[in-house]
C-alpha cells in the first residue's frame, strides 16, 4: 500500500477517535452517579432486566439523577446479576455489587445513591485501588487472570461502537491498512498464534495458504457455531465486545485478500445475533466496513448466517455445506477449505476467539504476545469453568497455567468441602482427567498427551458425587445424536458405544464390555473423516484410562460408587433418625412415593420412587434421615399400609 | 396435524413473501428459518411450498430440515418448556427435571400437549451453566431448578389461564 492510503486511513480514524473520545469524556465528566449493569445472556438469565427496571423505578421514586450504563459480561457468572455503582459524590470508589436482585437495587438506590452509605455487607469489592474498600484485584479470581482477549468485555457497552473506538478500538485496523498483507501474515506467524477452535492449527499458516491460493473471490468465515454443551465464551465475546471480532475479521480479510466475510452464528444465540447485526451496521456507518474502508482501496462486506443447531457444523467442511444449503455433512480433505471452500473459493475459517485474539496480537506486537503463555502455545486460553466449583464463569489465563491453579485458586475449589473427582475438558471431544493430573499445564500439547484436548474450552468440574461412567455415557449420547451419519464407524460405532455404556450404567454390564469399548473406540477413531468422529471416543477412552475402578464396580458389583447412576441406587429413610411430625419428604415427592408407616414414621415405596433425590434435599439437616445406597438391594423394604390407619379423624 | 385457519392465512402470507426471495440453494436454510419464525414450526404444506420455490424435491427440503435441531415439525405449545441438557445441567440432574415435566404434562420430549398449551424440548446448552440446572419457559429462564418446582411452574401457567378465563366471563356477564 502507498503512503496516500496511510494518510487517508490515519486521518479518517483520527476523526472517528476524536468524536468517540469527546463522547466518552462527556460521559466520564458527568458528575451524576453511574450504574453499570451487565446485560449479556447470562446476566439476563439471572435477572438483570428486572434489576435494571428496579433501578429505573427507584431512581424516579427517589428523584435521583443517575445514568444507567448497560455493559456486556465480565465472565464472573457467580456474581450475576452484577452492578457497578460509580458515585463520585459519595467519596467512595466505584463499587462492585454481586447478585443484585430488584430488592437490593431499590435498597442501594435509596441508601447509597441518596444517603451515601455503600452497604458494605453487599459489596464484592471496589474496581480501583483505594483505602476504604478492598480492591477486586486483590482477589485471586481477578488477579490470577490475564485478560488479553476479553480485556474490554464487561467494561464497554457492546451496542455503542464509540465506546470501543474510545478504548483504542479499530486503531490496529487503521495501522495495518498501510502495511502489506505479507507483513501482517508474517507478524501473525511470528506470534505463534494457534487456532482457538480446538485443534490449534497455526493461524498464520492458514492465512498464508489462502493468501497464496491462485483463485479470486476469497472468503473469510468467522466460526461462532459454538455447539459444545458447557462452553459459552464465543457467545460472550460476540455479545460483550462484537467490534473486536469485527476488527479481527477485517484484518484477516485484508491479509488474505477477501472481499466478503460471513459470521456463522448459532440461531440459539438470539442476543449475539442482534448485537452483531447492530455492530456491523454501526461499523458500516462509520466507514469501517463496506467500500473504501477508512478511505483506503480495501472493500469488505460482512454477512451473518444463522446456523441451525448442529454440533457437527463446527467442523469446517460441514459448516461450509450448511451455508451452501445442504445437510451439514463433513467432506474428505484435501482439498482443504483454504484451496476450495465455500462455493469452491479459497476460504479462511477461524473461530471467534482466534479472530478476537488477532487484534491484541497486532496491536501489542508478536514479541509481546509470545511473552504470555508457553513456547508452543503462546497467549491466553479462555475457559468456561462450570459444574461443582465455587466461582464458576469465564476465566482467561495464560497458557501453561495448571488445572489446579485454575480450579482451586481462581475458581475457589469445590463447594461443600467435597473432594474433586474429575475435570472434564474440551466437551464431547475432550476427556475426563483425574485429580492426580491436576498439575498438568493447560496448553494444546500437554492436554493432548493426557488424552483430553483443549477443544472449545468448556471445563466441567466434578465432585466426588459424579460418576465418570455416566458422564462418558452422557457425552456419547450427545455425539451419537449429533453424528452427521456419513461415516459408518461414527454413525453406528457411537451408537454401540452408547448402548454398551447405557447397559453398564443400568447394572447390566457384562464381562468383556471394557475390551469391547476399547476396541470400538479405536475403530471409530480410525474410521471417521472429521473431528467429531475422531474425537468422539475420547470421553470413553480417558475415563477407561483413569477411572477403570468405577467401570468395574458397575459391571461386577452392579454398584455405582458415586451414587449417581439412578438404576443402581436407592433411597430409603432411616427410621432411627426420622422425626414423626415432619412431612417435608411427603410434600416434596413428585410421584407420591413417600408414605407414612404404622408408627407414623415415613418410608419410601421403592417401586414408585423415581430417584430424583428431592427428599434428600427436603429432609431438614437436623434429621438427615434420607440415605442413598448402591446397589439398590441394600435399601430395606417397607410395606405400605393398605388403608389410612385412622379413619375417625 | 391439521393446520388451523390462522396458520393457513400465515402460509398464504409466506407464499407472497417467498416471491421476493431469490431461488438460490444457499437460501434454503434462511427460508426455513423465516417460515418457522412466522408459523412456529414447519408443517408439511410449508415444506412443499419451499420445495416448489427452490425447484427441489420436498424430500430434499425435509432432509435438510430434519438434519438441524432448530427445526420442529409439530406446533410448539403456547408455553414452550425448554430443559437444558448441557454438561453442567446434566451433572446437576437436568434429566430428572426433564422426566418430571414429561410426567406432569403427560407428553414426551418433542411433543405438544393436545390443548397446545405446553410443549417440551431439550436443548443442548442454554449458556447459563452457572445457574444449572436450567429450564426456559417461554422467555423466562428459571435457574437452580428442582423437581419439586416443576409442578409449581406448570400450575402457575394454568392458574393464570383460569384467572383470565374467569375475568373474561365476568366482563361478558357485566356487559
Amino acid at each position: 500500500m502507498n503512503s496516500a492510503n496511510k494518510d487517508h486511513a490515519n486521518h479518517e480514524y483520527t476523526v472517528l477517535r476524536e468524536n468517540a473520545e469527546k463522547k466518552r469524556q462527556a460521559f466520564l465528566n458527568d458528575p451524576v452517579p453511574k450504574i453499570h449493569i451487565g446485560m449479556a445472556t447470562c446476566g439476563i438469565a439471572a435477572g438483570a432486566l428486572d434489576t435494571k427496571a428496579a433501578f429505573e423505578e427507584a431512581l424516579v421514586r427517589h428523584n435521583i439523577d443517575a445514568r444507567i450504563h448497560t455493559v456486556g459480561c465480565i465472565g464472573h457468572c457467580y456474581t450475576e446479576p452484577y452492578v457497578i455503582i460509580d458515585h463520585p459524590a459519595s467519596g467512595f470508589p466505584p463499587v462492585f455489587y454481586h447478585e443484585v436482585t430488584p430488592g437490593k437495587a431499590g435498597m442501594l438506590t435509596k441508601l447509597f445513591l441518596k444517603e451515601g452509605d455503600p452497604r458494605f455487607e453487599h459489596v464484592l469489592g471496589a474496581t480501583v485501588e483505594n483505602e476504604m474498600i478492598p480492591w477486586i484485584m486483590d482477589f485471586p479470581r481477578f488477579n490470577l487472570e490475564k485478560r488479553v482477549v476479553m480485556e474490554k468485555c464487561g467494561r464497554i457497552d457492546p451496542e455503542d461502537i464509540d465506546e470501543y473506538i474510545a478504548e483504542n478500538g479499530y486503531s490496529t485496523l487503521a495501522d495495518i491498512l498501510h502495511q502489506s498483507p505479507e507483513e501482517i501474515i508474517r507478524e501473525i506467524m511470528a506470534s505463534g498464534l494457534r487456532g482457538r477452535g480446538g485443534a490449534g492449527f497455526p493461524t498464520g499458516r492458514k492465512w498464508e495458504m489462502v493468501a497464496n491460493a491462485p483463485k479470486n473471490d476469497k472468503l473469510v468465515i468467522c466460526n461462532a457455531d459454538e455447539g459444545d454443551p458447557g462452553a459459552y465464551m464465543d457467545r460472550t465475546l460476540l455479545e460483550s465486545n462484537p467490534h473486536q471480532v469485527i476488527e479481527g475479521i477485517i484484518i484477516c480479510a485484508f491479509a488474505v485478500g477477501a472481499a466478503k466475510a460471513i459470521v456463522y452464528v448459532r440461531a440459539e444465540y438470539p442476543l449475539a445475533i442482534k448485537i452483531m447485526t447492530r455492530a456491523i451496521q454501526q461499523a458500516k456507518d462509520r466507514g469501517l466496513l463496506g467500500h473504501h474502508i477508512l478511505g483506503s482501496s480495501f472493500d469488505l462486506d460482512i454477512e451473518i448466517f444463522q446456523g441451525s443447531g448442529a454440533f457437527v457444523c463446527g467442523e469446517e467442511t460441514a459448516l461450509i455445506r450448511s451455508i451452501e444449503g445442504f445437510r451439514g455433512m463433513a467432506k474428505y480433505r484435501p482439498p482443504y477449505p483454504s484451496e476450495s471452500g465455500l462455493w469452491g473459493n479459497p476460504t479462511v475459517i477461524n473461530n471467534v476467539k482466534t479472530l478476537s485474539s488477532v487484534v491484541p496480537v497486532l496491536s501489542n506486537g508478536a514479541d509481546e504476545f509470545k511473552k504470555i503463555g508457553t513456547e508452543t502455545s503462546p497467549g491466553t486460553a479462555i475457559f468456561s469453568v462450570v459444574g461443582n466449583v465455587v466461582h464458576p464463569g469465564l476465566v482467561e489465563v495464560p497458557m501453561g497455567t495448571t488445572l489446579r491453579t485454575l480450579i482451586f485458586d481462581i475458581c475457589g475449589g469445590i463447594p461443600k468441602k467435597k473432594k474433586i473427582k474429575a475435570v472434564q475438558i474440551g466437551g464431547p471431544s475432550g476427556g475426563c482427567l483425574p485429580e492426580t493430573l491436576l498439575d498438568t499445564p493447560i496448553d494444546f500439547d500437554s492436554l493432548a498427551q493426557t488424552g483430553a484436548m483443549m477443544g472449545s474450552g468448556g471445563m466441567v468440574v466434578m465432585d466426588e458425587d459424579t460418576c465418570p461412567v455416566d458422564v462418558a455415557r452422557y457425552f456419547l449420547e450427545f455425539t451419537q445424536k449429533e453424528s452427521c451419519g456419513k461415516c459408518t464407524f461414527c454413525r453406528i460405532g457411537t451408537f454401540h458405544l452408547r448402548s454398551i455404556l447405557e447397559r453398564i450404567t443400568k447394572g447390566e454390564g457384562q464381562e468383556g464390555d471394557i475390551k469391547k469399548l476399547r476396541q470400538l473406540s479405536e475403530d471409530i477413531k480410525n474410521g471417521s473423516l472429521c473431528g467429531l468422529g475422531k474425537t468422539a471416543p475420547n470421553p470413553v477412552l480417558t475415563s477407561l484410562r483413569y477411572f477403570i475402578d468405577d467401570y468395574e464396580a458397575h459391571i461386577k458389583e452392579k454398584r455405582c460408587p458415586a451414587l449417581m447412576c439412578r438404576p443402581l441406587i436407592a433411597y430409603y429413610i432411616d427410621l432411627e433418625k426420622c422425626a414423626r411430625g415432619c412431612d417435608a419428604c411427603v410434600g416434596c415427592c413428585p410421584v407420591e412415593a413417600v408414605f407414612t408407616t404404622k408408627n407414623r414414621k415415613k418410608a419410601i415405596d421403592q417401586i414408585l420412587c423415581v430417584k430424583c433425590g428431592e427428599c434428600l434435599v427436603a429432609c431438614p439437616p437436623e434429621y438427615d434421615a434420607i440415605v442413598k445406597v448402591s446397589p439398590p438391594e441394600l435399601a430395606p423394604i417397607f410395606e405400605r399400609p393398605p388403608e389410612p390407619v385412622d379413619k375417625s379423624s | 396435524m391439521e393446520l388451523t385457519s390462522e396458520e393457513k392465512i400465515i402460509l398464504e402470507e409466506i407464499k407472497i413473501n417467498l416471491a421476493t426471495i431469490s431461488k438460490e440453494r444457499s437460501k434454503l436454510i434462511p427460508i426455513l428459518q423465516f417460515v418457522q419464525s412466522k408459523i412456529g414450526y414447519l408443517p408439511m404444506p410449508a415444506i412443499h411450498l419451499v420445495a416448489d420455490h427452490l425447484g427441489i424435491s420436498p424430500s430434499e427440503v425435509y432432509g435438510v430440515a430434519t438434519f438441524y435441531n432448530q427445526f420442529r415439525f409439530n406446533p410448539p405449545g403456547r408455553n414452550p418448556v425448554k430443559v437444558c441438557m448441557g454438561t453442567a445441567c446434566h451433572v446437576k440432574g437436568g434429566d430428572v427435571i426433564l422426566e418430571n415435566f414429561e410426567r406432569k404434562l403427560e407428553i414426551k420430549e418433542g411433543e405438544t400437549t393436545p390443548d397446545r398449551e405446553f410443549s417440551i424440548e431439550s436443548i443442548a446448552c442454554a449458556g447459563c451453566c452457572a445457574l444449572a440446572p436450567v429450564v426456559i419457559m417461554g422467555e423466562t429462564v428459571h435457574g437452580h431448578m428442582q423437581p419439586s418446582k416443576v409442578e409449581g411452574l406448570v400450575l402457575r401457567v394454568r392458574i393464570e389461564k383460569e384467572k383470565q378465563k374467569r375475568k373474561k366471563q365476568k366482563n361478558e356477564l357485566g356487559q
